[in-house]
Protein backbone atom coordinates (compact mmCIF):
# COMPACT_ATOMS: atom_id res chain seq x y z
CA UNK A 1 0.00 0.00 0.00
CA UNK A 2 1.22 3.48 -0.81
CA UNK A 3 1.97 5.26 2.42
CA UNK A 4 0.94 8.88 2.81
CA UNK A 5 4.04 9.84 4.73
CA UNK A 6 7.38 8.09 4.87
CA UNK A 7 7.16 7.92 8.61
CA UNK A 8 5.22 4.68 8.77
CA UNK A 9 7.12 1.68 10.04
CA UNK A 10 6.44 -1.96 9.32
CA UNK A 11 5.66 -3.79 12.53
CA UNK A 12 7.52 -7.06 12.80
CA UNK A 13 6.19 -9.48 15.36
CA UNK A 14 9.23 -11.66 15.18
CA UNK A 15 9.59 -14.61 17.46
CA UNK A 16 12.22 -14.25 20.14
CA UNK A 17 15.27 -16.40 19.75
CA UNK A 18 16.09 -19.00 22.38
CA UNK A 19 18.77 -16.72 23.81
CA UNK A 20 16.23 -13.94 24.23
CA UNK A 21 13.59 -16.26 25.63
CA UNK A 22 15.64 -17.47 28.56
CA UNK A 23 15.78 -13.83 29.72
CA UNK A 24 18.90 -14.36 31.81
CA UNK A 25 21.26 -12.44 29.49
CA UNK A 26 18.88 -9.49 29.54
CA UNK A 27 18.64 -9.72 33.33
CA UNK A 28 22.42 -9.74 33.69
CA UNK A 29 22.58 -6.79 31.32
CA UNK A 30 20.16 -4.88 33.51
CA UNK A 31 22.07 -5.81 36.62
CA UNK A 32 25.28 -4.58 35.02
CA UNK A 33 23.65 -1.20 34.41
CA UNK A 34 22.40 -0.87 37.99
CA UNK A 35 25.79 -1.93 39.36
CA UNK A 36 27.46 0.80 37.34
CA UNK A 37 25.13 3.27 39.02
CA UNK A 38 26.07 1.81 42.41
CA UNK A 39 29.58 3.19 42.00
CA UNK A 40 28.54 6.47 40.45
CA UNK A 41 28.75 9.62 42.48
CA UNK A 42 25.29 10.71 43.49
CA UNK A 43 24.06 14.14 42.62
CA UNK A 44 22.05 14.77 45.76
CA UNK A 45 22.36 18.15 47.46
CA UNK A 46 22.02 17.65 51.22
CA UNK A 47 19.60 20.54 51.54
CA UNK A 48 19.74 22.13 54.98
CA UNK A 49 23.54 21.85 55.12
CA UNK A 50 24.26 22.54 51.47
CA UNK A 51 22.24 25.06 49.53
CA UNK A 52 22.26 25.42 45.80
CA UNK A 53 22.97 29.00 44.75
CA UNK A 54 19.94 30.92 43.56
CA UNK A 55 19.74 32.44 40.14
CA UNK A 56 20.62 36.18 40.27
CA UNK A 57 17.11 37.04 39.17
CA UNK A 58 15.43 34.86 41.80
CA UNK A 59 12.20 36.38 43.08
CA UNK A 60 11.64 35.59 46.73
CA UNK A 61 10.40 37.46 49.79
CA UNK A 62 9.91 41.20 49.37
CA UNK A 63 11.83 43.95 51.10
CA UNK A 64 10.80 47.58 51.63
CA UNK A 65 13.98 49.57 51.17
CA UNK A 66 15.19 52.55 53.16
CA UNK A 67 17.24 55.32 51.58
CA UNK A 68 20.85 56.04 52.48
CA UNK A 69 19.77 58.09 55.53
CA UNK A 70 17.62 55.29 56.85
CA UNK A 71 14.27 56.83 55.88
CA UNK A 72 11.62 54.63 54.29
CA UNK A 73 11.36 55.17 50.56
CA UNK A 74 7.74 54.07 50.19
CA UNK A 75 5.25 56.90 49.73
CA UNK A 76 2.14 54.74 49.73
CA UNK A 77 1.24 55.71 46.16
CA UNK A 78 -0.50 52.37 45.67
CA UNK A 79 0.96 51.61 42.24
CA UNK A 80 2.27 48.27 43.45
CA UNK A 81 -1.15 47.32 44.75
CA UNK A 82 -2.66 48.28 41.40
CA UNK A 83 -0.03 46.33 39.49
CA UNK A 84 -0.39 43.24 41.65
CA UNK A 85 -2.24 40.57 39.64
CA UNK A 86 -2.97 38.55 42.76
CA UNK A 87 -4.20 41.53 44.79
CA UNK A 88 -1.91 40.58 47.59
CA UNK A 89 -0.82 44.08 48.58
CA UNK A 90 -2.80 46.51 50.72
CA UNK A 91 -1.72 49.69 52.45
CA UNK A 92 -2.95 52.68 54.44
CA UNK A 93 -1.36 56.04 53.70
CA UNK A 94 -0.63 58.72 56.30
CA UNK A 95 0.87 62.21 56.37
CA UNK A 96 4.33 62.73 57.78
CA UNK A 97 4.61 64.89 60.93
CA UNK A 98 7.41 67.51 60.98
CA UNK A 99 9.39 65.56 63.55
CA UNK A 100 9.30 62.35 61.43
CA UNK A 101 11.48 63.61 58.60
CA UNK A 102 14.24 61.17 59.50
CA UNK A 103 11.80 58.23 59.34
CA UNK A 104 10.08 58.78 56.00
CA UNK A 105 11.64 60.26 52.90
CA UNK A 106 8.60 62.13 51.59
CA UNK A 107 5.55 63.84 53.09
CA UNK A 108 3.32 60.84 52.55
CA UNK A 109 4.15 57.40 53.90
CA UNK A 110 2.59 53.98 54.41
CA UNK A 111 1.18 53.67 57.89
CA UNK A 112 0.50 50.00 57.26
CA UNK A 113 1.78 47.96 54.37
CA UNK A 114 0.73 44.33 54.11
CA UNK A 115 1.53 41.58 51.64
CA UNK A 116 -0.38 38.35 51.86
CA UNK A 117 2.29 35.81 51.03
CA UNK A 118 -0.30 33.13 50.35
CA UNK A 119 -1.78 35.25 47.57
CA UNK A 120 1.49 36.54 46.23
CA UNK A 121 2.70 34.78 43.09
CA UNK A 122 6.16 36.38 43.22
CA UNK A 123 5.83 37.80 39.71
CA UNK A 124 7.79 40.95 40.55
CA UNK A 125 5.30 43.37 38.98
CA UNK A 126 5.17 45.42 42.20
CA UNK A 127 8.85 46.07 41.98
CA UNK A 128 8.47 47.01 38.34
CA UNK A 129 5.61 49.38 39.11
CA UNK A 130 7.32 51.15 42.02
CA UNK A 131 8.38 54.70 41.04
CA UNK A 132 10.43 55.18 44.21
CA UNK A 133 12.59 52.02 44.11
CA UNK A 134 11.06 51.11 47.45
CA UNK A 135 9.97 47.50 47.00
CA UNK A 136 12.20 44.72 45.74
CA UNK A 137 12.03 40.95 45.67
CA UNK A 138 15.00 39.24 47.30
CA UNK A 139 16.55 35.79 47.35
CA UNK A 140 15.12 35.13 50.82
CA UNK A 141 12.48 32.42 51.14
CA UNK A 142 9.14 32.92 52.86
CA UNK A 143 9.29 30.40 55.70
CA UNK A 144 6.56 27.83 56.17
CA UNK A 145 4.02 28.18 58.92
CA UNK A 146 1.03 26.35 60.33
CA UNK A 147 -1.10 29.50 60.72
CA UNK A 148 -2.62 31.40 57.81
CA UNK A 149 -2.46 34.67 59.72
CA UNK A 150 1.29 34.49 59.91
CA UNK A 151 1.55 34.75 56.14
CA UNK A 152 0.22 38.32 56.12
CA UNK A 153 3.48 40.21 56.30
CA UNK A 154 3.30 43.70 57.75
CA UNK A 155 5.89 46.43 57.82
CA UNK A 156 7.72 44.84 60.74
CA UNK A 157 8.69 41.95 58.49
CA UNK A 158 9.02 43.79 55.19
CA UNK A 159 10.94 46.97 55.95
CA UNK A 160 14.66 46.35 56.11
CA UNK A 161 16.30 47.07 59.46
CA UNK A 162 18.55 50.14 59.43
CA UNK A 163 21.54 48.20 60.66
CA UNK A 164 21.03 45.12 58.45
CA UNK A 165 20.52 46.37 54.91
CA UNK A 166 19.33 43.81 52.38
CA UNK A 167 21.41 43.64 49.24
CA UNK A 168 19.26 44.07 46.12
CA UNK A 169 22.01 45.04 43.71
CA UNK A 170 21.45 41.88 41.66
CA UNK A 171 17.86 42.90 41.02
CA UNK A 172 18.96 46.26 39.66
CA UNK A 173 21.21 44.93 36.89
CA UNK A 174 19.23 45.77 33.78
CA UNK A 175 20.56 43.10 31.46
CA UNK A 176 22.58 39.99 31.97
CA UNK A 177 25.08 38.76 29.40
CA UNK A 178 23.50 35.92 27.47
CA UNK B 1 26.60 -28.81 77.72
CA UNK B 2 23.04 -27.55 77.83
CA UNK B 3 24.25 -24.15 79.03
CA UNK B 4 26.57 -23.94 76.03
CA UNK B 5 23.68 -24.72 73.74
CA UNK B 6 21.43 -22.15 75.40
CA UNK B 7 24.04 -19.42 75.08
CA UNK B 8 24.67 -20.37 71.47
CA UNK B 9 20.95 -20.31 70.68
CA UNK B 10 20.67 -16.85 72.23
CA UNK B 11 23.68 -15.64 70.28
CA UNK B 12 22.31 -16.98 66.99
CA UNK B 13 18.90 -15.53 67.76
CA UNK B 14 20.43 -12.16 68.57
CA UNK B 15 22.58 -12.15 65.46
CA UNK B 16 19.61 -13.12 63.29
CA UNK B 17 17.51 -10.30 64.69
CA UNK B 18 20.35 -7.81 64.46
CA UNK B 19 21.09 -8.69 60.86
CA UNK B 20 17.40 -8.56 59.96
CA UNK B 21 17.18 -5.13 61.60
CA UNK B 22 20.14 -3.80 59.72
CA UNK B 23 19.01 -5.40 56.47
CA UNK B 24 16.28 -2.76 56.36
CA UNK B 25 19.00 -0.14 56.56
CA UNK B 26 21.14 -1.80 53.91
CA UNK B 27 18.13 -2.32 51.68
CA UNK B 28 17.52 1.40 51.69
CA UNK B 29 21.17 2.26 51.24
CA UNK B 30 21.61 -0.19 48.36
CA UNK B 31 18.42 1.07 46.75
CA UNK B 32 19.68 4.62 47.08
CA UNK B 33 23.11 3.88 45.67
CA UNK B 34 21.67 1.95 42.74
CA UNK B 35 19.51 4.97 41.97
CA UNK B 36 22.24 7.61 42.41
CA UNK B 37 20.81 8.78 45.73
CA UNK B 38 22.20 9.09 49.25
CA UNK B 39 19.75 7.03 51.31
CA UNK B 40 19.07 7.45 55.03
CA UNK B 41 21.74 9.68 56.56
CA UNK B 42 20.01 11.65 59.28
CA UNK B 43 19.78 9.29 62.28
CA UNK B 44 23.28 8.87 63.62
CA UNK B 45 26.49 8.76 61.56
CA UNK B 46 25.67 7.57 58.02
CA UNK B 47 22.11 7.03 59.24
CA UNK B 48 23.21 3.95 61.18
CA UNK B 49 20.56 4.47 63.85
CA UNK B 50 17.78 4.49 61.26
CA UNK B 51 16.58 0.93 62.07
CA UNK B 52 16.24 1.89 65.74
CA UNK B 53 14.26 4.98 64.78
CA UNK B 54 12.04 2.85 62.55
CA UNK B 55 11.49 0.33 65.32
CA UNK B 56 10.66 3.11 67.78
CA UNK B 57 8.15 4.53 65.33
CA UNK B 58 6.60 1.09 64.81
CA UNK B 59 6.15 0.60 68.55
CA UNK B 60 4.47 3.94 69.10
CA UNK B 61 2.01 3.67 66.22
CA UNK B 62 -1.60 2.92 67.02
CA UNK B 63 -2.15 -0.82 67.14
CA UNK B 64 -5.33 -0.98 65.11
CA UNK B 65 -7.57 -4.00 64.65
CA UNK B 66 -10.37 -3.49 62.09
CA UNK B 67 -13.83 -4.13 63.52
CA UNK B 68 -14.69 -6.64 60.81
CA UNK B 69 -11.45 -8.58 61.26
CA UNK B 70 -11.25 -12.02 62.85
CA UNK B 71 -9.53 -10.79 65.96
CA UNK B 72 -7.71 -13.90 67.16
CA UNK B 73 -6.42 -14.88 63.73
CA UNK B 74 -5.53 -11.27 62.98
CA UNK B 75 -3.18 -11.30 65.93
CA UNK B 76 -1.97 -14.84 65.23
CA UNK B 77 -0.90 -14.08 61.62
CA UNK B 78 2.19 -11.96 62.26
CA UNK B 79 3.08 -14.25 65.16
CA UNK B 80 3.21 -17.31 62.90
CA UNK B 81 5.22 -15.42 60.30
CA UNK B 82 7.77 -14.30 62.88
CA UNK B 83 7.91 -17.66 64.65
CA UNK B 84 8.56 -19.72 61.54
CA UNK B 85 11.11 -17.21 60.30
CA UNK B 86 13.07 -17.49 63.54
CA UNK B 87 12.86 -21.29 63.67
CA UNK B 88 14.65 -21.98 60.40
CA UNK B 89 18.04 -20.80 61.61
CA UNK B 90 18.25 -23.73 64.02
CA UNK B 91 19.66 -26.33 61.65
CA UNK B 92 22.12 -24.20 59.73
CA UNK B 93 25.74 -24.97 60.64
CA UNK B 94 27.24 -21.55 61.22
CA UNK B 95 30.72 -22.97 61.54
CA UNK B 96 32.87 -25.95 62.48
CA UNK B 97 33.39 -27.07 66.07
CA UNK B 98 35.11 -24.72 68.50
CA UNK B 99 37.35 -26.10 71.29
CA UNK B 100 36.95 -23.74 74.23
CA UNK B 101 37.52 -24.35 77.96
CA UNK B 102 38.23 -28.02 77.25
CA UNK B 103 34.89 -28.52 75.60
CA UNK B 104 33.73 -28.95 72.02
CA UNK B 105 31.17 -26.37 71.08
CA UNK B 106 29.36 -27.17 67.89
CA UNK B 107 28.42 -24.02 65.99
CA UNK B 108 25.06 -25.43 65.05
CA UNK B 109 21.97 -25.40 67.21
CA UNK B 110 20.75 -28.84 66.18
CA UNK B 111 22.40 -31.24 63.77
CA UNK B 112 19.10 -32.75 62.71
CA UNK B 113 19.62 -35.55 60.21
CA UNK B 114 16.71 -34.25 58.15
CA UNK B 115 17.93 -30.65 58.33
CA UNK B 116 17.15 -29.72 54.76
CA UNK B 117 13.66 -31.16 55.04
CA UNK B 118 13.18 -29.20 58.27
CA UNK B 119 14.05 -25.94 56.53
CA UNK B 120 11.80 -26.60 53.54
CA UNK B 121 9.02 -27.58 55.94
CA UNK B 122 9.31 -24.48 58.08
CA UNK B 123 9.55 -22.17 55.12
CA UNK B 124 6.32 -23.61 53.78
CA UNK B 125 4.62 -23.21 57.15
CA UNK B 126 5.63 -19.57 56.93
CA UNK B 127 2.98 -19.00 54.30
CA UNK B 128 0.33 -19.68 56.95
CA UNK B 129 1.25 -16.46 58.68
CA UNK B 130 0.59 -14.52 55.51
CA UNK B 131 -2.55 -16.50 54.65
CA UNK B 132 -4.07 -16.29 58.10
CA UNK B 133 -3.21 -12.63 58.43
CA UNK B 134 -4.54 -11.76 54.99
CA UNK B 135 -7.73 -13.72 55.42
CA UNK B 136 -8.44 -12.46 58.93
CA UNK B 137 -8.12 -8.84 57.79
CA UNK B 138 -11.47 -9.19 56.01
CA UNK B 139 -10.29 -6.94 53.22
CA UNK B 140 -10.33 -7.93 49.58
CA UNK B 141 -6.84 -6.63 48.90
CA UNK B 142 -5.45 -8.52 51.85
CA UNK B 143 -7.24 -11.64 50.68
CA UNK B 144 -5.83 -11.21 47.19
CA UNK B 145 -2.37 -10.84 48.64
CA UNK B 146 -2.83 -13.94 50.78
CA UNK B 147 -4.11 -16.00 47.85
CA UNK B 148 -1.27 -14.85 45.66
CA UNK B 149 1.25 -15.60 48.38
CA UNK B 150 -0.04 -19.11 48.95
CA UNK B 151 -0.29 -20.06 45.29
CA UNK B 152 3.11 -18.57 44.58
CA UNK B 153 4.70 -20.41 47.47
CA UNK B 154 3.14 -23.72 46.47
CA UNK B 155 4.22 -23.34 42.85
CA UNK B 156 7.78 -22.44 43.62
CA UNK B 157 8.23 -24.86 46.48
CA UNK B 158 7.92 -27.76 44.06
CA UNK B 159 10.76 -26.61 41.85
CA UNK B 160 12.77 -25.68 44.93
CA UNK B 161 12.32 -29.11 46.46
CA UNK B 162 13.17 -30.94 43.25
CA UNK B 163 16.30 -28.87 42.72
CA UNK B 164 17.31 -29.75 46.27
CA UNK B 165 16.71 -33.45 45.60
CA UNK B 166 19.52 -33.38 43.03
CA UNK B 167 21.86 -32.05 45.72
CA UNK B 168 20.63 -34.60 48.24
CA UNK B 169 21.21 -37.41 45.75
CA UNK B 170 24.80 -36.31 45.38
CA UNK B 171 25.47 -35.97 49.09
CA UNK B 172 23.37 -38.94 50.11
CA UNK B 173 22.26 -37.14 53.26
CA UNK B 174 19.68 -34.62 54.40
CA UNK B 175 21.86 -33.37 57.23
CA UNK B 176 23.12 -29.94 56.35
CA UNK B 177 26.42 -30.41 58.16
CA UNK B 178 27.15 -33.48 56.06
CA UNK B 179 26.21 -31.62 52.91
CA UNK B 180 28.68 -28.90 53.87
CA UNK B 181 31.43 -31.36 54.73
CA UNK B 182 30.99 -33.08 51.39
CA UNK B 183 31.64 -29.81 49.60
CA UNK B 184 35.18 -29.52 50.99
CA UNK B 185 36.59 -30.84 47.71
CA UNK B 186 34.29 -28.88 45.43
CA UNK B 187 31.32 -26.65 46.06
CA UNK B 188 27.96 -27.95 44.90
CA UNK B 189 27.45 -25.00 42.59
CA UNK B 190 30.13 -26.47 40.30
CA UNK B 191 28.23 -29.75 39.95
CA UNK B 192 24.75 -28.24 40.13
CA UNK B 193 24.76 -24.87 38.35
CA UNK B 194 21.24 -25.33 37.01
CA UNK B 195 20.05 -26.57 40.39
CA UNK B 196 21.56 -23.49 42.00
CA UNK B 197 19.86 -21.19 39.52
CA UNK B 198 16.48 -22.81 40.08
CA UNK B 199 16.95 -22.76 43.85
CA UNK B 200 17.98 -19.11 43.77
CA UNK B 201 14.96 -18.04 41.72
CA UNK B 202 12.65 -20.06 43.97
CA UNK B 203 14.27 -18.55 47.06
CA UNK B 204 13.46 -15.10 45.71
CA UNK B 205 9.87 -16.19 45.18
CA UNK B 206 9.66 -17.78 48.63
CA UNK B 207 10.87 -14.59 50.26
CA UNK B 208 8.30 -12.54 48.33
CA UNK B 209 11.15 -10.48 46.99
CA UNK B 210 10.99 -8.53 43.78
CA UNK B 211 10.53 -9.52 40.99
CA UNK B 212 8.19 -11.98 42.76
CA UNK B 213 6.67 -9.57 45.28
CA UNK B 214 3.14 -10.04 44.01
CA UNK B 215 1.61 -10.85 47.42
CA UNK B 216 2.35 -7.35 48.65
CA UNK B 217 2.74 -5.29 45.52
CA UNK B 218 2.03 -1.76 46.61
CA UNK B 219 0.90 -0.57 43.21
CA UNK B 220 -1.83 -3.17 42.76
CA UNK B 221 -2.81 -4.34 46.22
CA UNK B 222 -1.82 -1.41 48.45
CA UNK B 223 0.45 -3.65 50.46
CA UNK B 224 -1.37 -6.93 49.89
CA UNK B 225 -1.74 -9.17 52.91
CA UNK B 226 -0.58 -6.50 55.38
CA UNK B 227 -2.86 -3.72 54.15
CA UNK B 228 -4.83 -3.66 57.40
CA UNK B 229 -1.88 -4.09 59.71
CA UNK B 230 -0.27 -1.32 61.66
CA UNK B 231 2.19 -0.85 64.47
CA UNK B 232 4.42 -3.74 65.49
CA UNK B 233 2.13 -6.32 63.85
CA UNK B 234 3.11 -4.80 60.54
CA UNK B 235 6.64 -4.62 61.86
CA UNK B 236 6.57 -8.38 62.54
CA UNK B 237 5.50 -9.14 58.98
CA UNK B 238 8.20 -6.96 57.48
CA UNK B 239 10.76 -8.21 59.95
CA UNK B 240 9.90 -11.85 59.28
CA UNK B 241 10.48 -11.17 55.61
CA UNK B 242 13.97 -9.89 56.28
CA UNK B 243 14.75 -12.84 58.53
CA UNK B 244 13.56 -15.15 55.76
CA UNK B 245 15.84 -13.35 53.39
CA UNK B 246 18.78 -13.84 55.71
CA UNK B 247 17.99 -17.52 56.18
CA UNK B 248 17.54 -18.02 52.44
CA UNK B 249 20.93 -16.49 51.80
CA UNK B 250 22.37 -18.73 54.51
CA UNK B 251 20.78 -21.84 52.97
CA UNK B 252 22.05 -20.94 49.50
CA UNK B 253 25.54 -20.40 50.90
CA UNK B 254 25.55 -23.66 52.84
CA UNK B 255 23.92 -25.92 50.29
CA UNK B 256 25.55 -24.62 47.12
CA UNK B 257 28.57 -22.57 48.16
CA UNK B 258 30.30 -24.76 50.69
CA UNK B 259 28.89 -23.21 53.86
CA UNK B 260 31.73 -22.41 56.23
CA UNK B 261 34.29 -23.89 53.87
CA UNK B 262 36.74 -21.54 52.24
CA UNK B 263 39.54 -22.31 49.77
CA UNK B 264 42.76 -23.73 51.26
CA UNK B 265 40.95 -24.29 54.57
CA UNK B 266 43.06 -27.34 55.53
CA UNK B 267 46.30 -26.35 53.78
CA UNK B 268 46.88 -23.16 55.79
CA UNK B 269 47.93 -25.15 58.83
CA UNK B 270 46.28 -22.77 61.31
CA UNK B 271 44.97 -23.86 64.72
CA UNK B 272 41.57 -25.53 64.53
CA UNK B 273 39.81 -22.76 66.44
CA UNK B 274 41.12 -20.07 64.10
CA UNK B 275 40.05 -22.10 61.10
CA UNK B 276 36.59 -22.47 62.62
CA UNK B 277 36.27 -18.74 63.23
CA UNK B 278 37.55 -17.95 59.74
CA UNK B 279 34.95 -20.41 58.46
CA UNK B 280 32.22 -18.51 60.27
CA UNK B 281 33.52 -15.30 58.71
CA UNK B 282 33.58 -16.94 55.28
CA UNK B 283 29.99 -18.11 55.69
CA UNK B 284 28.84 -14.65 56.69
CA UNK B 285 30.74 -13.14 53.78
CA UNK B 286 28.88 -15.47 51.42
CA UNK B 287 25.58 -14.66 53.12
CA UNK B 288 26.14 -10.93 52.81
CA UNK B 289 27.07 -11.34 49.18
CA UNK B 290 23.79 -13.12 48.47
CA UNK B 291 21.84 -10.58 50.48
CA UNK B 292 23.38 -7.90 48.30
CA UNK B 293 22.42 -9.84 45.18
CA UNK B 294 18.85 -10.12 46.51
CA UNK B 295 18.70 -6.35 46.90
CA UNK B 296 20.47 -5.74 43.65
CA UNK B 297 17.88 -7.84 41.81
CA UNK B 298 15.03 -6.12 43.61
CA UNK B 299 16.16 -2.70 42.46
CA UNK B 300 16.87 -3.84 38.91
CA UNK B 301 13.96 -5.94 37.76
CA UNK B 302 10.31 -4.95 37.44
CA UNK B 303 7.62 -7.14 38.96
CA UNK B 304 6.29 -10.16 37.07
CA UNK B 305 2.75 -10.26 35.82
CA UNK B 306 0.77 -12.92 37.63
CA UNK B 307 0.39 -15.23 34.62
CA UNK B 308 4.09 -14.85 33.84
CA UNK B 309 4.84 -15.86 37.43
CA UNK B 310 2.75 -19.01 37.09
CA UNK B 311 4.19 -19.73 33.65
CA UNK B 312 7.73 -19.45 34.95
CA UNK B 313 6.98 -21.59 37.97
CA UNK B 314 5.02 -24.44 36.43
CA UNK B 315 6.13 -24.55 32.80
CA UNK B 316 9.78 -23.60 33.09
CA UNK B 317 11.26 -24.19 36.51
CA UNK B 318 9.52 -27.46 37.40
CA UNK B 319 10.34 -29.24 34.09
CA UNK B 320 13.85 -27.84 34.26
CA UNK B 321 14.34 -29.07 37.79
CA UNK B 322 12.97 -32.51 36.91
CA UNK B 323 15.35 -32.75 33.94
CA UNK B 324 18.16 -31.63 36.24
CA UNK B 325 17.26 -34.29 38.77
CA UNK B 326 17.02 -37.06 36.16
CA UNK B 327 20.32 -36.04 34.57
CA UNK B 328 22.02 -35.96 37.95
CA UNK B 329 20.74 -39.44 38.71
CA UNK B 330 21.83 -40.64 35.27
CA UNK B 331 25.33 -39.30 35.69
CA UNK B 332 25.64 -40.85 39.12
CA UNK B 333 24.59 -44.25 37.75
CA UNK B 334 26.99 -43.82 34.84
CA UNK B 335 29.79 -42.97 37.24
CA UNK B 336 29.11 -46.06 39.33
CA UNK B 337 28.92 -48.16 36.19
CA UNK B 338 32.17 -46.90 34.63
CA UNK B 339 34.36 -46.71 37.72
Amino acid sequence: MQSLTNRSKLVVNKKMTFWERIYLPAIFGGMRITLRHFFKKNKTVNYPEVKRPFSPVYRGMHVLKRDENGAERCTACGLCAVACPAEAISMVAAERKPDQAHLYREEKYAATYEINMLRCIFCGLCEEACPKEAIFLTDRIVPASLEREEFIYGKEKLVEPVDQRIDISLRQIKSYPQ
Amino acid sequence: MIADKMIFILVIFGITLLIATYLTYFERKVAAFLQDRVGPNRAGPFGLLQPLADAGKMFFKEDFVPSAAERALFILGPGIAMFTACMTGAVIPWGDTLHLFGRDISLQVADVDIGLLYIVGFVSIGVYGIMVGGWASNNKYSLFGAIRASSQMISYELAMGISLIAVIMMSGSLSIREIVEQQFDGWNVIYQPVGFLIFFICALAECNRAPFDLPECETELIGGYHTEYSSMKLGFFLFAEYINMFISAAVISTVFFGGYHFPFMQELGLPANVVSLLGVAALFLKIFFFLFVFMWIRWTLPRFRYDQLMHLGWKVLIPLSIINMVLTGGFMLLKDYLW
